[in-house]
């Protein structure tokens, strides 16, 4: 596969395997004082893992698995609202199909199916608008989740749906933004987190300046990298070379993909169509200022929770789960105690074992149980 | 074409009147299947199928009989249709477990409205797959159900087929040592199915693998009669059957990524979607195990069919440290992973 099989190399990883294994002995970080990078995006989380990255590294280099998983980093009120709005007899609700699996309070969308509520997966919020169009008697809401990365095209949607002027539309927003939360991430005193890998498909959209904060006021290191291994662990190299030289700038790897300026249109549409809600919760990390988007009063006629008059539900995370913990590099998934026992991806009571981008989930099927770091 | 079958309208669809016994129930299973499946006329009025057990006991040693029940959406895709996998999945069913198979049953639940076209389409599938495997369909049954009840048609088919003496396959019979081989290419019905329900607006060229194997199995056990497990791996992909082997055995099943051979369109599907090869469903492929000593003349005998021509051996079997056994992945980059089931189907990712 062209584009694909390139960047998948064994020979070239070898290769750079070696040069990162030369940095990190000149910086001399040890095993018990290793230098821990984090991969912020879920979808480098699935690759490391996919293809043994943690197991090829020195020990004197860790990953910490970040926050960018947005199926994860669901809160179960959130899934709660969603089924609510499902049972309704009247509405369809859409949305992608990782997010069907994910547990909320009292169970996730797929049993809300089985027990009656009319769930369909889509692909795209397009194919939602879709099947409001072909279904002009129901409501159509689409659970709309996601980083940047899929902000956009629910953007483009609404204003779709507004030249179409499709009245059975609506949107349950829960799109997140990660910004905000990398630098919630970053003012904890006990965040051990010495340089980033940056999400490529976000840093697509958003292109690379919103990151300069975290080299400016924060002095770590921030390469914006792609998703194959080659990518990571050419970004892992630079990052490396990075603190090697006591450097803290945020550089591109992922430039076949990423302009540093980012998709002004996409950014357009996200302007024109939401507006930062004041708070916003992440499974495991708690509310966290400014993190998620809500549509403009403008648009306030396709907000779904407006549209039903909803009373969002708020449920506490389950105790026994150290999900916050794993998010922010302070323990290995193995190390919290629910890990393979009371979660596991059959019956995942922690957002991190729902989707495959989660690090427990990732652990869990590439590690196998009982396998410690 | 419609017009000669008691009780379709104009607009060509089953009613609730051809489940009902009464005359428009005959007509169908007259003009439809009998005209389909029936060799003679005479013994198809029976309520029975009647077979000579004299003629099955001279050909091996033990029967073997399965059962199978088949929904698909869309129930038809390129490469196939409900019928060619209703009478192909039983076939192999029994090919796998090293039986020649002889005679199935076919029982229909028809929702109310389906065109009789689809119908006529999907019987047709089903005779001209039965002749490829040289099996008979000898016994039927057909309800009708309310439009609601059933999306569109549901089948079952059962076989029957007969063992020969020289054959002991079975899912546990793997030994340490053994090589694990494929005839062709991973996920090609699971994508097609994916692509042909025409949500993903994915324009590829990717046909259903559906196709009786018992004359590939013949080619193989003729070569090699001494193949220690085989299975067709459908719902739950080559993954699936690769699992059932390592617990039912309790072995170790090594297997090297880059031995699997994928189609490209399917790679590319799965790249797109975030879904892999190993899980997607197959309608027309074995997983086969073999003593090593036999494994290059079973891997010829394979790609001298024309179901086998991209076979590859895809990994080993190795004495497990537990009794469970356990599946491992070796990909390019030397890593390896532990392969396991997910609970349900899986699920395309965000992004």
């Amino acid at each position: 596969m062209q584009f694909v099989k390139e960047f998948r190399n064994p020979h070239l990883a070898e290769a750079l395997l070696a040069q990162i294994n030369h940095v990190a002995q000149r910086i001399g970080c040890t095993r018990k004082r290793p230098v821990t990078v984090m991969e912020v995006c879920g979808g480098h989380t699935h690759t490391i893992f996919r293809y043994g990255l943690d197991r090829k590294l020195p020990d004197n280099i860790e990953f910490a698995h970040g926050p960018g998983c947005p199926v994860c980093v669901l809160p179960k009120g959130r899934i709660e609202d969603a089924i609510a709005i499902a049972h309704r007899p009247d509405v369809i609700l859409a949305t992608f199909g990782d997010a069907m699996r994910v547990p909320g309070g009292s169970g996730s969308l797929l049993q809300a199916r089985a027990a009656g509520a009319d769930v369909r997966m889509v692909y795209s919020p397009l194919d939602a608008l879709a099947l409001a169009r072909a279904n002009p008697e129901r409501q159509v809401v689409f659970f709309a989740l996601g980083f940047e990365t899929t902000t956009p095209s629910t953007a483009l949607t609404i204003l779709r749906a507004h030249a179409e002027n499709i009245s059975n539309f609506s949107i349950l927003c829960q799109h997140i933004t990660i910004i905000p939360t990398l630098h919630a991430l970053l003012e904890q005193p006990d965040f051990n987190v010495d340089g980033f890998i940056g999400p490529g498909h976000v840093s697509m959209v958003i292109g690379t300046q919103p990151y300069a904060f975290i080299a400016q006021d924060f002095k770590r290191p921030l390469v914006v990298a792609g998703f194959e291994p080659l990518d990571i662990l050419q970004s892992l190299l630079m990052v490396m070379k990075q603190i090697e030289a006591g450097d803290a700038r945020i550089e591109n790897q992922y430039a076949r993909v990423v302009a540093s300026q980012g998709n002004l249109a996409a950014m357009a549409a996200i302007e024109r169509v939401y507006e930062v809600r004041q708070a916003c919760e992440w499974r495991g990390l708690g509310q966290i200022a400014g993190s998620g988007l809500q549509l403009r009063a403008e648009w306030s006629h396709f907000d779904a929770e407006k549209r039903f008059a909803m009373q969002p539900h708020h449920l506490a995370d389950q105790e026994q789960c150290r999900c916050g913990d794993v998010l922010t590099g302070r323990i290995k998934p193995p190390q919290c105690q629910a890990f393979g026992r009371a979660c596991s991806p059959d019956h995942p009571s922690g957002a991190l074992m729902v989707s495959s981008e989660g690090a427990c989930a990732a652990y869990y099927e590439y590690h196998g149980v009982g396998e410690a770091a | 074409m419609s017009g000669t079958l008691t009780g379709i309208g104009a607009d060509g669809r089953i009613t609730l009147a051809h489940g009902g016994g009464g005359s428009a129930m005959r007509s169908l299973i007259d003009e439809v299947f009998l005209a389909a499946f029936a060799q003679d006329p005479a013994a198809a009025q029976e309520d029975q199928a009647r077979l000579d057990l004299n003629a099955l006991a001279q050909q091996g040693d033990r029967l073997a009989f399965t059962t199978d029940a088949f929904v698909v959406e869309p129930l038809e895709f390129p490469g196939g249709n409900i019928g060619t996998l209703a009478v192909c999945g039983t076939v192999n069913d029994l090919a796998v477990g090293g039986a020649t198979p002889v005679a199935l049953s076919a029982a229909f639940v028809l929702a109310e409205g389906l065109e009789l076209a689809v119908l006529r389409r999907v019987v047709q599938a089903m005779a001209q797959s039965a002749a490829r495997a040289g099996v008979r369909i000898v016994t039927g049954d057909t309800k009708v159900v309310p439009r609601h009840a059933c999306d569109g048609l549901f089948v079952t088919t059962s076989g029957i087929g007969v063992i020969r003496p020289e054959h002991s396959i079975s899912i546990a019979a793997g030994q340490p040592g053994d090589v694990v081989m494929v005839n062709g290419t991973l996920g090609d019905h699971g994508a097609a199915i994916l692509c042909a329900r025409g949500d993903l607006a994915l324009q590829a060229q990717l046909h259903s693998d559906c196709a009786p194997l018992n004359t590939l199995v013949d080619a193989l056990l003729d070569a090699v009669p001494d193949v220690h497990c085989m299975r067709d791996a459908t719902r739950g992909g080559v993954a699936g059957v690769l699992s059932e082997l390592a617990e039912d055995s309790g072995v170790l099943v090594t297997i090297k990524e880059a031995s699997l051979p994928v189609h490209p369109e399917v790679e590319g599907v799965c790249e797109i979607l975030g879904l892999d090869p190993l899980f997607l469903a197959n309608e027309g492929k074995l997983v086969v195990v073999v003593p090593p000593c036999h494994a290059e003349h079973a891997l010829a005998a394979m790609r001298g069919h024309p179901l086998g021509c991209n076979a590859a051996i895809i990994g080993t079997l190795q004495a497990s440290p537990n009794r469970r056994g356990a599946v491992h992945l070796v990909n390019e980059f030397g890593g390896t992973r532990v392969l396991t089931m997910p609970s349900g189907e899986q699920l395309p990712r965000i992004c």
